[in-house]
């Protein structure tokens, strides 16, 4: 990996999508809340292949976070198809989820979601951790990852002593650390402000220009401008899904 | 395998961390395993201490010797049953000594009289009160244990003669010669002087009670030249083997009917003591005071105990973010249960390594402040708080470290 300091100027690549990774197909999904059973998801049907870059948008109670939560293993659907790289998801265990999403999802949260007591390079190693990598291999491999995210100066440094970009960038090199096979950013800017966003929204660029496959749950259109394919969620179902040029 | 052990020592990490950023509440938490902790070792302590002091004691009787004697050791119901028995008498002693002589194989080596009773003793002005003078026989050499700091103790031909010689308990001696040897020095015992020819090597207190190092031994024959032998005698019979305990004191049984003539179902009119009735009696106190600690130990185990699964409680609530996050990491169930369960025994640990300083602490002072106060300090114990501690931890932090483990991730996330 080269490094991905945010100083190169904003170029757009385009890479053909690799083989299937994710195949969801008549998802549905009811909760209850109280008395009211709330279709969260009505069917949804969504192809992910590798090297895509993809924007899901939709306004709040669209059921984009739902399905943000069904994409990365977190929920399963109370209806429906959803294979992961061929695996059943829908049938799996809470444990056999927790694999899936250590081995093949990475999580970028709005909120960052770092362990407040934790140092920028133990927080990267967490995922290590519950993979089972020993301590030298996951120490150099969680280095190596925050290099390449431009972090190298800060890897000692505890989170309320970074800014919130840094912050985010530690997030995200804690979800490369695993080479997942997804990247999953949940409103990656919301707590960000614009310019810094911007760096944020360059690095996902520069991820997916190496290779990665990325999605980006946001409501914000400047946003979901980068991906390269915006899928719009509107009452639980698809909206419309097209590829952007 | 591997993977766990990773798990474990994240977990501990965690642990640990957490724990320091809240010293106060780790403590106050710990306070009462704390306070069990101490109460267990304590009463560990005292336990042993007395069993300990009670076997030095056993030891000074003689742990192969029976005493033939009228009353029974110990409280009896019947006490007019025991008061019409015939004394023991001295001369007892001879026929004893024959019948276990022809007696092939016999069990039992030798039995020797014992008469004793409180005297003064006296060097010039120096007077010493309640001293027990013991008349016996040269052969209690045999039976007894006892060492001699000087000297020796009389022999058959001064104790064949009545010969006014006697041996010193080291606490008389120290107290009537401080600043020279007594040997060859003359006390006067009960109004009659004695020549001293040997003093015990200190042996210390019976339980607390009675001291081994205040009495004296002369000769029977010059105890009964001076002194009343009415309250009667007693046999001190030396087994061969102190492991044959029932077979020797059934053979004394027979030997000692056979010396009172005694009939075919009458009722034997003399009691065999020995040291294992004492035991009989220190049962019911050691049982008190371990049901008593026990008890302090349980409650403020289960007062500790609640507070720590309290804390543990808190501690996940405070933390569901971090769990969800964990989570969608790929923490699997039995991290989070392992990550909030090696919390909770740490939290135990300390308490249980802070109440071992206290108890060790107080075990010094006690051991300074009252020396002859019987107590012990034993690595067991050690491991028994460690034991107990992480026992605590985990009853106590299992049910909130479990509920974590089954938290549902997605809600876990959007907790605030």
């Amino acid at each position: 990996m080269t490094s991905l300091a945010p100083t190169k100027p904003f170029q757009r690549t385009y890479r053909p999508p690799g083989p299937l990774v994710i195949d969801i197909e008549g998802v549905t999904k009811l909760y209850k809340m109280g008395e009211e059973i709330v279709h969260a998801l009505r069917g949804v049907a969504l192809q992910v292949h590798r090297n895509e870059y993809i924007a899901i948008m939709g306004p709040s109670g669209s059921g984009k976070s739902t399905l943000m939560n069904m994409l990365g293993c977190l929920d399963t659907p109370t209806n429906g198809h959803y294979q992961f790289s061929g695996k059943d998801v829908s049938s799996m265990t809470d444990d056999e989820l927790a694999d899936i999403r250590n081995r093949e999802i990475g999580f970028v949260f709005q909120t960052f979601n770092l362990l407040p007591r934790s140092t920028s390079l133990a927080n990267v190693e967490l995922p290590l951790i519950y993979a089972g990598m020993g301590h030298d291999k996951r120490r150099a491999q969680a280095i190596h990852v925050l290099e390449s995210v431009g972090l190298g100066d800060r890897m000692g440094h505890k989170p309320n002593e970074l800014s919130g970009g840094q912050r985010q960038r530690v997030a995200i090199a804690r979800a490369l650390v695993n080479n997942p096979s997804i990247i999953l950013a949940d409103e990656p800017t919301g707590n960000l402000d614009s310019r810094t966003g911007e760096e944020i929204m360059q690095l996902f660029e520069d991820l997916y220009a190496q290779g990665n496959t990325i999605i980006v749950i946001t409501h914000e259109e400047n946003i979901a401008r980068h991906a390269r394919r915006i899928v719009r969620l509107r009452d639980g179902l698809i909206e419309s899904d097209e590829r952007q040029t | 395998m591997i993977r766990f052990f990773y798990e474990f020592s994240e977990s501990f990490r965690i642990g640990w961390a957490q724990i320091l950023a809240n010293k106060l509440r780790s403590v106050l938490t710990a306070l009462g395993v704390i306070i069990g902790i101490v109460a267990v070792t304590l009463m560990g302590t005292a336990i042993r201490g007395i069993d300990t002091g009670f076997q030095n004691s056993l030891a000074m009787l003689g742990d192969d010797v029976l005493y033939v004697q009228k009353w029974p050791w110990g409280p009896v119901d019947d006490w007019w049953n025991y008061s019409n028995r015939p004394n023991i008498k001295p001369q007892d002693a001879a026929p004893l000594n024959r019948i276990i002589q022809s007696t092939s194989n016999s069990s039992l080596e030798i039995a020797v009289p014992v008469v004793g009773s409180g005297r003064s003793v006296k060097l010039g002005d120096a007077k010493l009160n309640g001293v027990f003078i013991i008349g016996t026989e040269a052969d209690y050499a045999r039976i007894s244990g006892a060492e001699y700091q000087e000297g020796r103790l009389f022999n058959d031909t001064e104790a064949g003669a009545g010969r006014e010689v006697c041996v010193l308990g080291f606490d008389i001696a120290q107290a009537l010669f401080p600043t020279r040897s007594p040997i060859g020095q003359m006390v006067t015992i009960g109004g009659h002087p004695f020549e001293v020819v040997g003093v015990f090597a200190k042996q210390g207190e019976f339980l607390g009670l009675f001291s081994f190092d205040n009495q004296t031994v002369v000769p029977l024959k010059a105890y009964q030249k001076y002194f009343s032998t009415r309250r009667g005698a007693e046999l001190r019979v030396k087994m061969r083997d102190k492991n044959n305990l029932v077979g020797s004191r059934d053979e004394l049984i027979g030997a000692m009917r056979r010396v009172r003539g005694q009939l075919p179902g009458e009722r034997d009119n003399f009691t065999i003591n020995e040291q294992q009735a004492f035991k009989a009696q220190l049962d019911p106190v050691k049982q008190g005071i371990a049901i008593a600690g026990l008890f302090i130990t349980g409650l403020s185990l289960f007062v500790g105990a609640i507070g720590i699964m309290n804390i543990t409680f808190v501690s996940v609530k405070e933390r569901t973010k971090e769990i969800g996050t964990r989570k969608a990491l790929g923490a699997r169930r039995r991290s989070i249960l392992m990550q909030f369960l090696i919390e909770a025994v740490s939290i135990c640990l300390i308490g249980g390594a802070v109440g071992m300083v206290v108890s060790f602490g107080l075990f010094l002072g006690i051991q300074q402040a009252a020396p002859s106060f019987p107590v012990e300090f034993s690595p067991d114990l050690v491991l028994v708080s460690m034991v107990v501690s992480v026992v605590t931890g985990v009853v106590s932090g299992f049910a909130p470290a479990y509920g974590a483990s089954r938290l549902d991730p997605v809600v876990a996330l959007r907790y605030e």
